[in-house]
């Protein structure tokens, strides 16, 4: 036995068993993170059910569970109930329902069944009564309604889009430029100068814009008076819905389809969702504000804390003479990791919004207050919270770096004549290049997942623009912005139609790491490039 | 003690002879014009045209005495060896020349050492000026984490010298120099740390000439090659005392013996004696070097 322990086998059985833990439960959670977020994107049939008492049902088969028994006999059979997205949320007033398996007397998947996810009020499933064009009924019957809802959704979409693109781009590009006057006015008002020629000038523009305004407003009012076509649907339990095509997303029959039309109905929702805008309360569409505000901010942040971290340990390791304060300095740093987010949080909001931006607003934007621009929760202000949060990383990762450099290259280095400030420039800055990109990658992965400082200093639920745009000065840090991280929070916890929105949930979680998977890859293909450049064997 | 001449010892290739010339045999040598009179170091062998010129040099870590009372004369364009047992000093004597010592903490240097009659403990003397003019190869080779050809370019750019034709030449004329050049042409751009230890060691000292120093330091330069990667670099030194003054550290008394004409002893911080390497190996006129040289200690 004594001779067993000895052989140190115990040690790699225990150690192996560790790791194979560890992994095993990375993988599981990656595993339910990956079914759950991309089993939600499949059509799944719709199921048309029965009930004992007459009543019917339609809708997609969410859920499945076995009802808990507490006085059951030993040896009872199990009882199930299954959990129906039945939407039509306009119709019955909920989207989900609990049905018993065993009141179920029919259960069929008819394969005109459609299913229509809509701008507002969420799916609707039924059967098509009618496709009419105004009061003109152009197609009757759920085969040639299907036919005629073919024909004319395409061309309604492509108009939809051009509402929202009046709506967005024209009319907001206008509204832009007449506020940007109307703050120049005022800027002139405050200076006293009222009347003067700019400000003749100005409103010689506001006017110009005006007319151009009310052309656009013109152009949208036509757009929107073309036909408006209506889709006349009839669910089941007698009720029926008149639905204007312009609020169709996307209809399809899922029982009628194939395994390639349901694969590329399948990506196309996918897509949707990394490329799209969220709807009906984040619960539906896509999480694009979130992907660029999570990149975006990591890039801020990166570009912040890399000059700071690097720096910082620079001189911490090549300059300060190695003492007693600086190990306090040093312990300080390390602990300064430990601190929880949320603290780092409420300095962002004491310290960068109001005394930093409130300042800023004061010297700069004094034309807009009381409406605060810089004073206010802004992608940049979060973005420096969590530079300061991951600085300590980057200070270690670099220090240890610096610490891993044989003295004799620097020795070298000096002895060839080179300055000491030559000597860091020139020979340890790229030697130590790749521990700095280990800590920046360390910090990016942090500050992706971080969400209690950000709620506080710039994150919002639904972000009106994104931080990028066409107007100038077109990188807008001062803007509120949208995060993977917190739209899991709200949509998951914080969203009045919990059921609807759990696959978001997942589909969300799933994006947010492989946001950080590509985040770290890049960082560790680049690091690994200046590695194999150097031949660095060390470090 | 007489004044006597410094004289480069024929013997590249093998050992010394067992039983070398009788005492007095530098009396066989002519003395060159040009002749400069010294303060004598007392107890040490002086010698004609001295490229560094050692005196009264003290050197204490803190309270720690690390070299006491030195002074000799380098002559130029000769190989000079301090030999000794480990912690005599012989590195730190070395490292005052190009003033590497400077850099660590609680360093106090007294005496004064003149390389090409310029004194660098001078203050007004930028210490930059005086690595330039005094190369350093080290003890364990350190090439710079770059390519092969920018480790060369080093120096020369640290001077300021731009212009990629000029820069290519200085590569391939250190390069040659240290015989390297053949080696390593078709690969000026993979890192030098793909090199071999010998080969990264010749490197250093093609970085190290690159800058076309008067004096080159070396630490020990053969510790840790193989004894073919050595030979190469003994071959060298003797290749390179044309151009450079050469002082070498080294553990190796047959090495000592082989590539250096001078030899200094040190023993415990001191200068115990400084000769004719021929003179020191052959016939030391002090018992402790004897016994050193002999093995009976050290």
């Amino acid at each position: 036995m004594k001779r067993f322990w000895k052989s140190g086998d115990p040690f790699i059985w225990l150690s192996g068993g560790a790791l194979a833990f560890s992994l095993v439960m990375v993988a599981g959670l990656v595993i339910l993170v990956l079914v759950n977020g991309l089993g939600s994107f499949w059509p799944s049939p719709i199921a048309r059910l029965t009930l004992a008492g007459g009543k019917e049902l339609m809708g997609q088969v969410a859920h499945r569970e076995k009802i808990p028994q507490p006085g059951a006999p030993p040896g009872a059979s199990e009882r199930y109930r299954i959990q129906v997205r039945v939407g039509n949320r306009d119709l019955y007033g909920a989207d989900f329902v609990w049905v018993e398996e065993v009141s179920i007397v029919r259960r069929d998947f008819p394969a005109e069944a459609v299913l229509i996810e809509r701008q507002e009020w969420g799916n609707l499933y039924g059967f098509i009564k009618e496709v009419r064009d105004g009061d003109r009924v152009v197609a009757r019957g759920p085969v040639d309604g299907w036919k005629g809802l073919q024909a004319s959704l395409p061309g309604t979409t492509s108009t939809s889009k051009d509402i929202r693109r009046v709506e967005k781009k024209d009319i907001g590009a206008i509204n832009y430029a007449q506020e940007q006057i109307r703050l120049r006015m005022k800027k002139l008002g405050m200076r006293a100068r009222e009347v003067s020629p700019e400000m003749a000038q100005l409103q010689q523009e506001l006017e110009t814009l005006a007319a151009m305004y009310r052309v656009q407003e013109a152009r949208l009012a036509d757009l929107k008076k073309t036909p408006r076509e209506l889709l006349v649907v009839s669910a089941v339990g007698e009720k029926e819905k008149e639905l204007p095509l312009s609020q169709i997303v996307r209809a399809y029959q899922p029982n009628a389809m194939g395994l390639w039309a349901k694969s590329g109905l399948y990506l196309s929702k996918i897509w949707e969702f990394v490329a799209g805008e969220p709807r009906e309360s984040n619960t539906e569409g896509g999480v694009f504000p979130a992907i660029f505000g999570t990149v975006m901010m990591v890039f801020i942040m990166s570009l912040f804390v890399s000059p700071l971290g690097v720096l910082a340990a620079f001189y911490l390791r090549e300059y300060a003479k190695q003492g007693a304060f600086v190990s306090t300095v040093r312990i300080a740093v390390n602990n300064l990791a430990g601190v929880p987010s949320i603290v780092f949080g409420v300095f962002g909001v004491g310290f960068f919004i109001y005394l930093v931006g409130g300042s800023i607003d004061r010297l700069f934007y004094p034309e807009v207050l009381p409406t605060p621009t810089f004073g206010t929760g802004g992608i940049l202000w979060a973005s420096l919270t969590l530079a300061l949060l991951t600085v300590p990383v980057v200070i270690v990762a670099t220090e240890e770096g610096l610490a891993a450099i044989p003295g004799g290259m620097r020795e070298a280095s000096l002895a060839l004549g080179a300055t000491k400030f030559e000597t860091t420039w020139r020979v340890v800055l790229p030697a130590v290049m790749p521990s700095i990109l280990t800590g920046l990658i360390l910090a990016m992965a942090r500050a992706a997942g971080e969400v209690a400082p950000l709620m506080i200093t710039g994150v919002v639920k639904l972000a009106p623009s994104l931080p990028i745009d066409g107007f100038w000065p077109f990188l807008h840090l001062e803007r509120k912005f949208m995060h993977l991280g917190f739209h899991i929070y709200d949509v998951g916890f914080q969203s009045p139609n919990v059921d609807a929105a759990r696959p978001m949930v997942y589909a969300t979680a799933l994006l947010l790491l492989l946001v950080v998977l590509v985040l770290n890859l890049t960082a560790i293909l680049l690091r690994n490039r200046l590695r194999k450049k150097y031949a660095m064997a060390i470090m | 003690m007489g004044t006597r001449v410094g004289m480069a010892v024929e013997n590249q290739t093998g050992d010394l002879p067992i039983t070398g010339p009788p005492k007095g045999h530098e009396g066989q040598m002519a003395a060159p014009s040009g002749l400069r009179m010294q303060d004598q170091p007392v107890g040490a062998r002086t010698v004609v045209d001295p490229m560094i010129e050692i005196r009264k040099l003290s050197l204490k870590y803190g309270a720690k005495v690390a070299l006491e009372d030195i002074s000799l004369d380098v002559p130029k364009h000769q190989v000079t060896a301090f030999i000794g047992p480990s912690g005599c000093g012989k590195s730190t004597l070395l490292r005052c020349l190009n003033r590497l010592n400077d850099l660590i903490d609680g360093v106090t240097i007294t005496g004064t050492i003149r390389i090409g009659g310029t004194d660098i403990n001078d203050p007004s003397l930028e210490i930059t000026e005086l690595r330039k003019r005094v190369g350093m190869v080290f003890q364990k080779s350190n090439p710079f984490p770059k390519s092969i050809y920018e480790n060369v370019a080093y120096g020369p750019r640290i001077q300021g010298l731009q212009g990629h034709s000029t820069m290519d030449e200085i590569v391939e004329r250190s390069l040659r120099s240290a015989a390297l050049w053949d080696e390593v042409r078709d690969r000026l751009q993979e890192s030098a740390l793909s090199l071999s230890g010998g080969q990264q060691q010749r490197l250093c000292i093609a970085r190290a000439i690159a800058v076309e120093p008067e004096v080159l330091l070396m630490d020990e330069p053969c510790s840790a090659l193989d004894p073919i990667a050595t030979a190469k670099i003994e071959e060298l030194i003797a290749q390179l005392k044309k151009q450079y003054t050469i002082v070498i550290v080294t553990h190796n008394m047959q090495q000592a013996a082989r590539v250096s004409d001078y030899t200094a002893f040190l023993y415990l911080g001191a200068l115990v004696e400084y000769d004719l390497t021929k003179q020191i190996f052959v016939n030391p006129s002090k018992k402790q070097t004897e016994d050193y040289i002999t093995g009976r200690f050290g």
